[in-house]
């Protein structure tokens, strides 16, 4: 023991970190902060640590080169005992620490953290959400598989939007005039060196503050911020009514970044690493590309943004929205800290997470994909036409070859950019389909020219077979009769369809 | 405690100036030996720092190049091989290529043979985000598996986000042989301006 006492006081009288270090440990915080609220800040720096530890273990094998990259995380998955493993802690770390950042960013929100005097707090947190995000990114591209291709080009496409320079801007992205070699070097010495040295020297200025500024108090309601008192408000706090940061503050710290990282590596054992997906060869065009989770609300956003609002849209509202989270706290540096008094804030936090969840949750699902084989793979249910007619099987035949069901489902299965087609003769008389298959319309294609006379007299024959037996299809009460009656079709609906009994059944 | 001082030091007041502390109390106006030094240090710094920025910035730059350094013809092969009145995929090697470059220089596009001396070269990028297209023959549409963008077979639009029609390749015929101007990606920056932008003008008997 005198000999472990001795290697330390020789350390000590050379590095002399002692002092700081107590006055950072013990230094005195508001006692109602040691709070389960306020871990989620430690977390995010643990995490941080853990996907630098885990990429360089990565990057023992990974090779950085757009031959390669593909084969290398092959053998990291199949080939290196546990490769697997630290490719999932790696994934899997990055999406606990996207989730933190944000709960951790709407936490301080929600308690006012960013009024005087910790704007600058608040701004570095900004930028670093955006470079969690740029992490997020340019890791999915270094996974560098059919996904990351395509959802390069989805970026490269963005760029090409901007106006004038956006050519250059793509050239830039991609380092060429293609997605190719010299993209995945600059998307790895962005992910590798440039994006977590600047995260690192950000996040320690981020920690540094709070620790010089101390920790926001928790926020009472009617405890109004003024730069003229603010401080020694504070203070008073921190010293009457508070206690060391270690402990009384710190254990909840540790214990909840120990059950982050067991719960990333608990996620990593059960659900593995991600992909890699398809070889990344554009000329494998039978690829549905789909981003990470932590993008997905993203791609909702571009598939139902209206065509002619896009690129404005796509180019304008990042900018806004990043310059309103680096106005706000100059917007409002004074004032009420407490979300009881604070509703517009409140909404505007339960408003984001509820559209957040909303868009990623049809990112999902994307039911604004046609399903590509569904035409091909999606029998139609025997039901519909067990009784069907000669005309009505060849309009069901026509229906399934010219790719109808990749857009519309029937029975549950098909794709659902268009509507479900189950009752669609309750909905559409048969001269309203025939208009709408020939001249399409909203987000339909025209299969005017693709059809035949023939061919679309059948489709509308089948359509107009498909409604409940208990509910008639849809007629023009000032149709022709005669030629209703003549086009009726048979089977399940049966003579309900004639205009007789229409009239008797409203 | 040694914490007294905690946060005392945050006001929104000027700081003093290093130099004038420094300085020991010296009278302002008097610009001492080791300052004049100092400034002259930070300067020559300056200057190697602006002389080495230029050539970096240089070579940060050096992808950004006008559109037709990149473009060049490339051949799809003998135009025998695609059928009159059909649409075929077809593969080339981009022009502009690394040995490092892997699979990502094999570049696909669709060829619409129109009559023996006519063709239409689509580029595969859907021309909303850049998505692989795929082509039905059965029903003549391009289908985009992203958000859903839909293409007649002239490579109109037809429905969903896309604000065009798909990307096209200029074409000629080289001894029997069809090449293309190819060689980057097709996006809205370098295809917008040569083609004209019709919306919903398809294959509808009804659009005319």
């Amino acid at each position: 023991m005198p000999r472990m006492k001795q290697v330390y006081t020789w350390l000590e009288r050379r590095l002399q970190l002692e002092g700081p270090v107590k006055d950072a440990v013990l230094h005195p915080v508001p006692r109602n902060t040691a709070s389960w609220f306020y871990v989620f800040g430690s977390a995010a720096f643990t995490l941080l640590f853990l996907q630098i530890f885990t990429g360089i273990l990565l990057a023992l094998v990974y090779v950085p080169s757009a031959g390669e990259a593909w084969t290398s995380l092959n053998v990291l998955n199949h080939q290196i005992p546990l490769g697997w493993y630290v490719r999932a802690l790696h994934g899997w770390g990055s999406n606990f620490m996207v989730a933190i950042v944000l709960i951790h960013m709407a936490q301080v929100f929600l308690f006012g953290a960013y009024k005087f005097p910790r704007e600058l707090t608040w701004i570095l947190g900004v930028f670093l959400l955006l470079m969690t995000l740029g992490m997020a990114f340019t890791g999915q591209v270094l996974r560098f598989d059919q996904d990351a291709y395509w959802g390069l080009g989805i970026g490269a496409s963005i760029m090409s939007r901007v106006p004038w320079i956006g050519g250059g801007l793509v050239h830039l992205l991609l380092g060429g005039p293609i997605i190719a070699g010299a993209t995945l070097s600059r998307f790895f010495a962005l992910h590798v060196f440039v994006i977590p040295g600047s995260m690192l020297l950000f996040a320690g200025l981020h920690v540094w503050m709070v620790l010089k500024l101390g920790v926001n108090e928790w926020p009472m309601p009617g405890r109004i911020v003024r730069r003229e008192t603010y401080v020694e408000e504070y203070n008073q706090l921190a010293h009457h009514d508070g206690i060391p940061f270690v402990p009384g503050a710190f254990w909840k710290d540790l214990v909840f970044s120990g059950a982050v990282i067991a719960a990333v590596g608990v996620c990593a054992l059960v659900f593995g690493p991600y992909g890699p997906t398809g070889v990344p060869d554009p000329s494998i065009i039978q690829t549905v590309p789909k981003p990470d989770f932590f993008f997905l609300w993203i791609y909702t956003v571009l598939s139902y943004l209206p065509p002619d609002m896009e690129t404005p849209f796509i180019l304008i509202a990042p900018i806004v929205g990043i310059a309103i989270l680096l106005a706000i706290p100059f917007y409002a540096s004074e004032g009420e800290k407490s979300w009881h008094r604070r509703p517009v804030a409140v909404l505007a936090v339960s408003t984001l997470a509820v559209c957040w969840g909303v868009l990623t949750s049809l990112g999902t699902s994307t039911p604004w994909s046609p399903h590509m084989s569904a035409w091909s793979s999606d029998p139609l249910p025997v039901e519909k036409l067990r009784t069907a007619t000669p005309l009505v099987r060849q309009g069901a035949a026509v229906f399934q070859a010219k790719q109808c069901r990749n857009c519309h489902a029937i029975g549950g299965s098909g794709g659902e950019r268009g509507p479900a087609l189950d009752d669609v003769a309750t909905r559409m008389t048969m001269d309203q389909m025939r208009f709408k298959v020939v001249t399409g319309g909203g987000n339909m294609p025209a299969y005017g020219k693709n059809l035949s006379p023939v061919e679309i007299e059948a489709l509308v024959s089948f359509l107009e077979t498909l409604h409940p037996a208990n509910e008639p299809p849809a007629f023009n009460p000032a149709g022709q009769q005669a030629f209703d009656t003549s086009q009726a079709p048979s089977g399940t609906a049966g003579r309900a369809n004639s205009p007789a009994s229409r009239s008797t059944e409203p | 405690m040694s914490h007294e001082e905690q946060m005392t030091q945050v006001t929104d007041a000027p700081i003093t100036d290093l130099s004038k502390q420094a300085s020991g109390g010296e009278d302002p106006h008097i610009v001492s030996r080791r300052w004049l030094l100092l400034k002259a240090g930070v300067a020559l710094n300056g200057i190697v720092g602006l002389a080495l920025a230029v050539p970096i910035v240089r070579y940060l730059f050096a992808p950004w190049k006008k559109d037709a350094s990149y473009d060049s013809w490339v051949s799809l092969g003998q135009a025998e091989a695609f059928p009159v009145g059909e649409t075929r995929l077809a593969f080339y090697k981009n022009p502009f290529q690394r040995s490092w470059d892997g699979a990502t220089d094999n570049v696909a596009c669709y060829v619409r043979r129109l009559g023996t001396q006519e063709f239409q070269v689509f580029a595969i990028n859907c021309a909303h985000l850049g998505c692989p297209v795929r082509w039905f023959p059965q029903s003549q549409l391009f289908m985009c598996p992203c958000h859903g963008g839909v293409y007649y077979s002239d490579g109109s639009r037809a429905s969903g986000p896309p604000e065009r029609g798909l990307f096209t390749y200029g074409w000629k015929l080289v001894s029997g042989e069809l090449q293309i101007d190819a060689g980057q990606m097709p996006t809205l920056s370098n295809q917008a301006k040569l083609v004209n932008i019709k919306l919903g003008d398809g294959d509808s008997p009804c659009r005319g």
